[in-house]
């Protein structure tokens, strides 16, 4: 499913990346932890062809693709998904219309009918009903105004509406207290499926006592330092991440 | 260039022409379109060292001469609406700057309410014109005004008796056929008496690719509790000038709402001239400007508030794409006395391009203590992080880019209270954002 070798990246030109290894399988759900600034947004933002994110080194496969080549707007299509740390607001844009924009730009772009008003409209409202959305979030600009946690829902209702087959969730748990996660957590699980994958970044163990990883991976120093099963998220909540030569002491 | 370079040939025109024009007979009409000519003849085209027209240049404009199309009709079939056809009850056209009755069509009106072209009305009722032209766009400083003044030959005519409520819109039409070079000098006269109530939709639209100058003059006297709303589309073909000097007179109580969209013609300018004339009285004057190319595209208003407690807002937002620029130059002004004054406006530009340009500046002169002024303007480009966002969640460049552009545009385009209107409004810019 993704496949990324030796990946370098550098941020106005300096390294943050520094020889990333990491493979997901399908249905596969992989935990990335790790310190601040360890390079865990760096990934998401180059897994999703931010710019200014420069790869200097190394490939990413996706479904057999090569990602780094691909524009935002087609790993998306393609069904990369990245909800993000500090989703953007975006006045004068109705949570609707940009929803239906995004839905209708990705079918379009995979081959399927672009739905009319009405289509959508029934879409739209299963999917809010499950992540205990108002119709009234739907008609504000996007995440104007919102909340953290309606921020956080707001970006699994767009993870649950363009349906990807890779999920990135980056600090997902930030912000949110922990009602919030337990209905952000419940929306990514009823995701979950024997063809989708998700990398979940997170600082803290806590979400992931709700989003459970088939493994645990630990960023520090633009490295990968050690994976592991979902035991290994429980044993850094306890002695942190010293032994990766990070003090969090301050 | 000197002044008589570029006015002769018009004053020439004006002197073969002026017998033939439409109530030439009227005595008083006569001496305003002298007066209007002789005016145009001492002060020229204005130039870049006037003031009011330091950022833009109308060089371009002088080179050509442009003349009164001939009487010759162009045929055409049938004219679009701005709104759905089932709304517009009240249009008349003008094609060319001349009336064209089979184009358009005047419901049934409510009694006290006329509404037809100028040329008819100065045939038919003068006695109801007289005083009433020429007097709010009285010939003084305003070169193109008293150009219009001394040619002007059709328009439309508005009077609201006391008290009338005109439910339905007016729109007027004025086409340009690019067949010749021609100057139309369109004349609107709205006259609402205190307590009536009217909206008018000015639709400006050019389909051929010759230059062309349309030269627009609107007088507009809102009485005492009255209500007027005034809402243009400037869709003129790329080739063509459009200059463009409204003046509105608004009394006690009363209400004048304008709207501007601009998107055609190569150089523009929409010159908005309110002035209060009694205490309470509220205006309203917004738009949207979107222009790309080399295009050119000037909003000036003024906003005399001659009396006390009158509220004034100003909301134009312009999105400039390639090479084009764009002016803004709003003046309030305060008069001594003019107390419990609320006045706001706002100008807020994004730049497309790196190659874009706009001029804003915003004038107060505030001459009272006891007043609430304020004035904004800002230039930005469209975020990246907003653009990246909508990217990843699948929509392409382009796509991202209209989406937000709408946005910004759509905040200048709400103010307009009449729901068919805004909407029109916003699939206007919906187009212009697909390149159309």
């Amino acid at each position: 499913m993704l496949e990324i070798k030796n990946l370098h990246a550098s941020v106005a030109g300096k390294p943050i990346l520094k020889g990333i290894d990491l493979s997901i399988g399908p249905g596969e759900v992989h935990a990335i932890m790790g310190p601040n600034g360890s390079g865990k947004s760096t990934l998401s933002y180059v897994l999703a062809g931010r710019d200014g994110y420069d790869v200097t080194d190394g490939s990413v496969s996706y479904d057999g693709l090569d990602l780094l080549t691909m524009e935002p707007e087609e790993r998306a299509a393609s069904g990369v998904f990245l909800a993000f740390q500090y989703p953007v607001e975006i006045p004068g844009v109705s949570n609707m219309t940009f929803l239906k924009a995004a839905l209708n730009a990705v079918r379009k772009h995979r081959g399927d009918k672009e739905l009319d008003a009405m289509e959508f409209l029934k879409l739209i409202r299963a999917k809010t009903r499950l992540l205990n959305m108002t119709d009234e979030m739907l008609k504000r600009a996007v995440n104007v105004g919102f909340s953290g946690g309606e921020k956080k829902r707001n970006e699994v209702l767009q993870m649950a509406v363009l349906d990807p087959k890779l999920a990135v969730l980056d600090e997902t748990d930030s912000g949110l207290d922990i009602d919030a996660l337990k209905v952000v957590a419940e929306g990514v699980n009823a995701l979950r499926g024997p063809e989708r994958s998700a990398l979940v970044i997170t600082h803290y163990q806590r979400l992931l006592d709700y989003i459970v990883p088939d493994f645990v991976h630990v960023l520090a120093h633009g490295r990968i330092q050690r994976s592991g099963g979902k035991e290994l998220a429980l044993e850094l909540e306890a002695k942190g991440y010293a032994e990766f030569g990070v003090d969090e002491a301050a | 260039m000197t002044v008589t370079a570029t006015t002769s040939p018009y004053l020439d025109q004006f002197r073969q022409l002026a017998p033939t024009l439409p109530g030439g007979r009227l005595p008083w009409l006569g001496a305003l379109r002298c007066a209007g000519a002789e005016r145009f003849a001492a002060l020229g085209f204005p130039g870049t060292r006037q003031e009011a027209w330091k950022y833009t240049n109308l060089r371009a404009l002088e080179k050509v001469v442009f003349a009164p199309p001939p009487a010759a009709a162009v045929s055409i079939d049938r004219v679009s609406s701005v709104l759905p056809e089932d709304l517009v009850r009240h249009r008349l056209v003008f094609v060319d700057g001349r009336f064209r009755a089979a184009l358009s069509a005047v419901g049934d009106l409510p009694a006290g309410v006329a509404i037809t072209s100028l040329a008819a009305a100065l045939e038919a009722t003068p006695d109801l014109l007289e005083g009433h032209l020429g007097r709010l766009g009285a010939v003084d400083g305003h070169a193109l005004l008293a150009l219009n003044t001394a040619f002007a030959e059709d328009g439309a005519v508005l009077l609201l008796s006391r008290g009338v409520d005109l439910e339905a819109p007016v729109e007027l039409v004025f086409v340009t056929t690019g067949v010749t070079t021609a100057m139309t000098s369109p004349r609107l006269l709205v006259v609402a008496e205190p307590d009536s109530r009217a909206t008018v939709i000015e639709h400006h639209v050019g389909l051929g690719e010759t230059a062309s100058f349309s030269n627009v003059v609107a007088e507009i006297e809102v009485g005492a509790g009255a209500r007027l709303e005034h809402y243009k589309v400037q869709r003129e073909s790329p080739a063509a000038f459009h200059i463009a000097v409204a003046t509105a007179r608004i009394g006690r109580d009363a209400c004048y709402d304008n709207f501007v969209l601009t998107q055609g013609a190569q150089l523009s300018r929409s010159e908005i001239r309110a002035v209060f004339a009694g205490t309470g009285g509220d205006c309203r004057l917004s738009g949207a400007y979107m222009v790309r190319g080399h295009q050119h595209c000037d909003t000036t208003t003024l906003i005399d508030h001659a009396e006390p407690q009158c509220s004034s807002r100003e909301v134009y937002k312009g999105a400039l794409d390639d090479h084009s620029r764009a002016v803004f130059q709003g003046k309030i002004v305060v008069r001594p006395g003019a107390q419990r004054t609320d006045g706001h406006q706002l100008n807020r530009a994004l730049l497309l391009s790196e190659h874009a340009e706009i001029d804003s500046k915003p004038e107060l002169e505030i001459y009272a203590d006891d007043v609430k002024c304020s004035h904004g303007c800002t230039v930005g480009e469209l975020e990246d992080t907003a653009l990246f966002y909508l990217r990843s969640r699948g929509i392409d460049r382009v796509g991202a880019r209209a989406l937000l552009t709408a946005a910004f545009l759509n905040e200048a385009i709400d103010e307009i209270p009449v729901e068919a209107v805004r909407t029109a409004f916003q699939d206007l810019t919906a187009d212009w954002l697909q390149g159309s």
